[in-house]
């Protein structure tokens, strides 16, 4: 099992250096000249820019930056932003709780609708549920979930007024962050009526951040469950006299379980990118606003510490993905 | 042996005639296809269709509403946007500049994921293993996050959105290709064509290609829809098409203050994004059931 | 009055291509104790019948009889928790596959123990117990370690006994064994069936063995059903058979076995396939691969005729009366 993972992640180091490396070409891409965007100031007088482009380590070849690049990304130096002059790693962690709040409770939704929803349509193929759940899904597939948030805004909190337009707390609360999870933070100190309000603020957003993830599990779950109830091992489940709740339940989902978690896993790319849409519609204070944000502001720094620090997240999450699929898969756990 | 009792055997019809009868079949394609058709058809007519210019501004009505409100008139008959502009007209030339999108970003992608999986699939060793590794470290990036870096990189604008959304999608195409030639090389077809001496741009080109073309035209159309959606993301983002280009994402960036006084000008752009990429995954999904040897009963 | 006793069964699937009757009005009676193979081709029906006993053939299936009784009870009657009680615990099967016939992702013991659980309502050390007698009965060395094993870490042999295992946990009246040893290599096949015929034995229960190899029915079975393309074309007690086919098709099933092809230098085979269900000939279903078909064979159906010793659906059998003088 040790071997396993050691192998998985030592898979993934070539591809880290491949992202860093493009993050570090990133900032000499972008139009302009790489000390002005680097320093943030136009027009510098030559004795100036000399100094900067020793201080920022410009004057050595190019392979000597990228070697400084990577050992500042090892011990966690990301470069400061131009706007605020925090580092960027501090600046991203201060904002990530809010993100990965959004993303997980997305998640959650899409697990706890499109799981049931895809095995029920897989066991009455061809039915009127399942014709429903593979057209809605389908849409949910195709949606802009920039129109969608929209949408979801002018029903309920515009016309209902049932939910918050944006944000992520009333104004009326103020909770010290902890833990940076407002559903945690606002139990931690006892504030049930902010924990009910960041509650509110967090279900359009959730809706809307949840529905393409929604839709694949939905349709993954319903195509593993039919390959899986065509398998002999259920023909032999259902030889032992069992009921189908059994049968189902147990037999074909244990197995159906394997590919869909593994797409719910893949699925937190998804997240993420979808969550630069999300946030920016619902005012989150996440990082996928931030990174749109520091494009409009042109923080080139903050962007580039950003991609990398949500790659390295994708890339963690896909090998976790990676070895949860060992754990649930027996003939890889127990491979001789 | 009796042979003169053995029932008629039926011919086994055109490959072609049967994946459109597969694809006849399913009702959920052939409609993706009319809705296409029918875009295409407004598309290229939209200067004929069109009731207005798209970026004629009528000051005198602003945020006029949709003909079957009660203020609403027969000359804007979806209303107009913040600035007097025909919301209809912008429609039909979104569509426009949408199909445009389309076809450009996949003929783009297409053909350099093509050449990229041909080259890795063909020559192996260490240019695949370097072309492959650059495709797994695209996509690792959140496809979304990937394009808006791109676009930033590149500046704002129609085209250099395209760009983005291109690079994007490169990798799904080199993979399928690279797959579909590795398979295809180790077949006996392939080695007697090389035995005979054909070169290997010939082989690729003409006894490889054609036969990985089935799921290359699925990716391909369901890369129409991965395309129009990113582009329209981008547009939203003010990171795609600028104003005032009737670009249907683009429509919908500064559309959240009207939500409420007007509410026209946000529906119309999105329906048109969700029907369209509706269609074309309609299509893909038809399309890929029917030529899908292993669905096939 | 027989164990199970099946009259008229037919079994049809819905296709693109229309309705196709995968079996086509059996008759099948097993008596308490006794051993009945049933031979033919495969895509004649022998699974698809067994599978109808059972009660799992899939929705696509209509199943149709004028009898269909376990035991004095009407199957045909039963609703569906009813006859979950008696599938698996009465009746059970053994299946060809045995690597894909177990579900990976559970061990061994615990896919041994359901049975019982659900069933007998057995557990805990109970349970073990049982399922480390039934790993021991049917011949898996060290049990208590087998338990905890996944399917895919032990051979096809072994986990065609712990199907049988499974088959016989709750103490079954009647096990149909659908070519139990087909996918299994030649040393390990004779194993099996020897386990097979002697849990048999033993516990006095019926069996219903198919294979499509008359070897191994001329070893264990007491009576043989031939079936061809859906339909009974023989049956006849074993002796009887293996001394006098009437069947054409059963003669050249027998031919078709090495023991009795003895200084030929080939053996015989039968040409063409089983008829599928596009091509479907008229009059009997046998008559394109039959080397005595006459006109009459090409026209009309024959019907199941009873002899003295047993039934065959032939209009000119072998070792008929004339054939004998002749
Ligand atoms: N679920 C099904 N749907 C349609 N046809 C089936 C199905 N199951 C079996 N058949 C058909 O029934 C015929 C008999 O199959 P089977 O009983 O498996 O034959 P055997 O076990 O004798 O080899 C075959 O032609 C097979 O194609
Ligand atoms: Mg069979």
């Amino acid at each position: 099992m040790l071997r396993f993972i050691l192998t998985r992640a030592s898979l993934l180091i070539p591809t880290f250096l491949g992202v860093t490396l493009l993050t570090f070409l990133l900032i000499r891409l972008v139009p302009g000249d790489p000390i002005e965007v680097r320093v943030g100031e136009r027009g510098i007088s030559p004795e100036r820019l000399a100094q900067f482009r020793h201080e920022l380590g410009l004057d050595q070849p190019l392979w000597k930056q990228f070697l400084d690049y990577i050992g500042g990304v090892l011990s966690g130096d990301l470069g400061t932003s131009l706007v605020t002059h925090n580092p960027v790693l501090q600046e991203f962690l201060t904002l990530f709780p809010a993100t990965i709040e959004l993303a997980f409770m997305a998640m959650l939704f899409a697990s706890v609708v499109g799981l049931p929803a895809g095995i029920v349509a897989a066991v009455k193929r061809g039915s009127w549920f399942d014709h429903g759940v593979m057209g809605l899904s389908l849409t949910g597939y195709s949606m802009p979930i920039f129109w969608w948030g929209l949408l979801l805004i002018l029903l309920f909190s515009v016309n209902l007024g049932w939910t918050p337009v944006s944000g992520r707390l009333d104004l009326l609360y103020y909770v010290e962050p902890v833990t940076g999870f407002m559903l945690i933070d606002t139990l931690l100190v006892g504030e049930y009526g902010a924990f009910w309000s960041a509650l509110e603020h967090l279900i359009l957003p959730t809706v809307v951040l949840g529905t393409i993830p929604l839709a694949v599990v939905a349709r993954m779950t319903r195509s593993a469950m039919l390959e899986v109830l065509g398998e002999d091992y259920i023909r032999t489940a259902r030889a032992k006299g069992l009921n189908s709740r059994r049968v189902v339940g147990l037999h074909a989902l244990r197995n159906a379980l394997i590919p869909v978690v593994t797409v719910i896993g893949l699925q937190v790319g998804t997240l993420l990118g979808g969550a630069i849409l999300t946030e920016t519609i619902f005012s989150w204070p996440g990082v996928g606003k931030w990174l749109i944000e520091s494009i409009n502001r042109r923080d080139y720094p903050a962007l580039q510490g950003g991609v990398l620090l949500i790659a390295s997240t994708v890339m963690a999450v896909n090998l976790l993905v990676d070895l949860l699929y060992g754990v649930l898969n027996p003939r890889i756990r127990h491979a001789r | 042996m009796t042979t003169d009792v053995q029932p008629v055997a039926s011919r086994p019809p055109h490959p072609l005639a049967e994946t459109w009868y597969h694809f006849r079949q399913n009702h959920g394609a052939v409609l993706g296809l009319v809705v296409i058709t029918a875009i295409t058809i407004v598309a290229i007519l939209a200067d004929v269709i069109a009731p207005h210019s798209p970026i004629a501004q009528y000051r005198d009505s602003i945020l006029a509403p949709p003909v079957w409100h009660d203020a609403g008139s027969w000359r804007f008959i979806l209303g107009t946007d913040d600035i007097g502009r025909d919301m209809l007209s912008r429609l039909i030339h979104g569509a426009r500049l949408s199909m445009m999108i389309g076809v450009i970003v996949v003929t783009l992608s297409l053909a350099v994921g093509l050449g990229l999986g041909m080259v890795a699939g063909f020559f192996g060793g260490i240019t695949d293993v370097l072309v492959m590794r650059f495709m797994d470290i695209l996509l690792s990036l959140p496809s979304l996050l990937l394009a808006v870096v791109v676009a930033a990189i590149l500046g704002p604008g129609l085209f250099n959105a395209m760009l983005a959304v291109s690079v994007v999608v490169v990798p799904h195409y080199a993979r399928l290709t690279r797959a579909a030639v590795m398979a295809e090389m180790s077949k006996d077809y392939v080695i007697a064509s090389r035995v005979a001496g054909a070169g290997p741009l010939r082989l690729m080109l003409v006894v490889v290609l054609p036969n990985c073309a089935a799921p290359l035209i699925v990716q391909a159309t369901l890369g129409f829809s991965t395309a129009i959606l990113d582009a329209a993301a981008l547009g939203f983002l003010g990171l795609g098409a600028q104003p005032p280009t009737p670009e249907w994402g683009t429509m919908l960036a500064s559309s959240l203050q009207f939500l409420q006084r007007a509410p026209w000008v946000v529906t119309w752009p999105g329906v048109a994004i969700l029907v369209t990429v509706l269609a074309f995954n309609l299509l893909g999904d038809g399309l890929r059931d029917a030529l899908d040897p292993k669905l096939k009963r | 009055m027989p164990l199970l006793d099946i009259q008229n069964l037919s079994v049809a699937f819905s296709t693109r291509a229309g309705t196709f009757r995968a079996v086509d009005g059996i008759d099948l009676q097993v008596d308490e104790g006794e051993v009945v193979g049933i031979v033919g081709e495969s895509g004649s029906g022998k699974s698809v019948t067994s599978l109808a006993v059972m009660g799992l053939i899939p929705s696509a299936g209509t199943v149709i009889a004028d009898r269909m009784s376990f035991a004095g009870t009407d199957l045909r009657t039963l609703s569906r928790s009813q006859r979950r009680r008696i599938t698996g615990k009465d009746v059970a099967m053994v299946f060809q596959e045995p690597m894909t016939s177990l579900n990976p992702c559970f061990t061994v013991g615990f896919q041994i123990g359901e049975s019982l659980k659900v069933h007998e309502g057995l557990s805990g050390r109970a349970l073990r117990h049982r399922t480390i007698e039934l790993l021991e009965q049917v011949g898996i060395p060290a049990p208590e370690s087998r338990l905890s094993a996944f399917p895919h870490q032990l051979s096809g042999g072994m986990n065609q006994r712990v199907m049988i295992a499974i088959a016989i946990a709750c103490n079954p009246r009647l096990l149909i064994a659908d070519e139990p040893t087909t996918a299994l290599d030649v040393t390990i096949q004779k194993q099996i069936l020897d386990l097979l015929v002697g849990l048999q034995r033993d516990r006095g229960m019926a069996l219903i063995l198919i294979t499509h190899d008359m070897g191994v029915v001329a070893e264990t079975a007491h009576r043989v059903v031939v079936m061809y393309a859906g339909q009974v074309a023989e049956t006849r007690s074993a002796t009887e058979l293996f001394e006098r086919p009437r069947h054409p098709y059963t003669g050249a099933l027998l031919d078709a076995l090495p023991e009795r092809a003895l200084g030929r230098r080939r053996l015989p085979t039968i040409p063409g396939v089983v008829p599928g269900i596009a091509d479907r000939p008229q009059g009997c279903l046998f008559n394109p691969r039959c080397p005595r078909a006459q006109d009459r064979c090409r026209a009309e159906r024959p019907a199941l005729l009873a002899d003295d010793a047993g039934r065959a659906r032939c209009f000119y059998p072998l070792n008929s009366q004339s054939e004998v003088t002749a």
